[in-house]
């Protein structure tokens, strides 16, 4: 169902298919930032003290699911920065803004998926 | 859809910062394609599972493919090759994350004062990060 007004972020942004593609940036990029943080500390932990805390996060991370989750997170704020460094950087592109949009998504999710359908497939069968 | 053209002042710390953020993406891509080519000219296409091979090329360190069929990982994955691409990556990529968290929430600040405090700890804790991580590459 389409919205029956725009929709506005509380940043104020009002955009149209560039804006799921912004907030996504944001937000895997923030999660990267989390995950590769508390991931540098708990091996830290792991290698320097033995710490059973770190050890389990480390161990949430090396699981199947997660890393799912985090391949989602860095493949998607690596195609979608590459769109944004190829416009960027290439101005005469800013012309095929849409065509690059549904390119971006038609490369992206073969090369999402296929990975975490074998992922899914030796995780579950690994039960 | 045309997106609002910017005058950028060139030379100014934010241009730089706006360049370095394009400029490290597109090369940690590289680095990450490099590590996957390497792996496989190292044999990694019978020695690592999928997983093993995604975090070999998000990060190439010898604690990512340890428990894979790799027999000796000391033979060629853990070398001081390997351990200065992963400080370069470690540096490259932890000035783009924490650049990113420093714009991210500048969009939501409006004091100067807490811009500066912001950047201030920010600086801090990427530091702390930086000397943690390089020490972690080395030791392990």
């Amino acid at each position: 169902m389409a919205a029956s007004r725009p929709i506005v972020l509380r940043t104020g942004y009002r955009g149209k298919t560039g804006m799921l593609n912004w907030a996504l940036h944001r937000i895997t990029g923030l999660g990267i930032v989390l995950f590769v943080g508390t991931h540098v500390f708990a091996s830290f932990g792991m290698q320097q003290f033995g710490s059973d805390s770190a050890t389990t996060i480390n161990i949430v991370y090396q699981s199947w699911a997660f890393q799912v989750f985090v391949y989602f997170c860095v493949l998607f704020h690596a195609f979608n920065g590459t769109r944004l460094a190829l416009v960027d950087l290439v101005p005469a592109l800013l012309r095929y803004q849409r065509e690059l949009y549904w390119l971006q998504w038609i490369i992206f999710l073969p090369a999402y998926l296929l990975p975490v359908f074998f992922l899914l497939q030796t995780g579950l069968a690994a039960r | 859809m045309q997106p609002p053209r910017l005058t950028r002042n060139a030379g100014s710390l934010d241009y730089s910062l706006w360049l370095f953020t394009r400029l490290s993406g597109l090369g940690l891509m590289l680095f990450a394609a490099v590590s996957m080519a390497l792996a496989f000219v190292l044999g990694g296409r019978t020695l690592l599972d999928l997983p093993t091979m995604l975090r070999w090329m998000f990060f190439p360190n010898p604690n990512h493919v340890v428990n894979s069929n790799i027999p000796d990982v000391s033979l060629g994955w853990s070398n001081a090759f390997w351990q200065i691409f992963g400080f370069l990556i470690v540096l490259l990529a932890s000035a783009h994350g924490f650049n990113g968290v420093r714009m991210v929430l500048e969009d939501y600040l409006r004091s100067p004062l807490a811009v500066l405090i912001v950047r201030g700890s920010l600086l801090v804790i990427w530091l702390g990060c930086l000397i943690i991580a390089v020490y972690v590459i080395l030791a392990s």
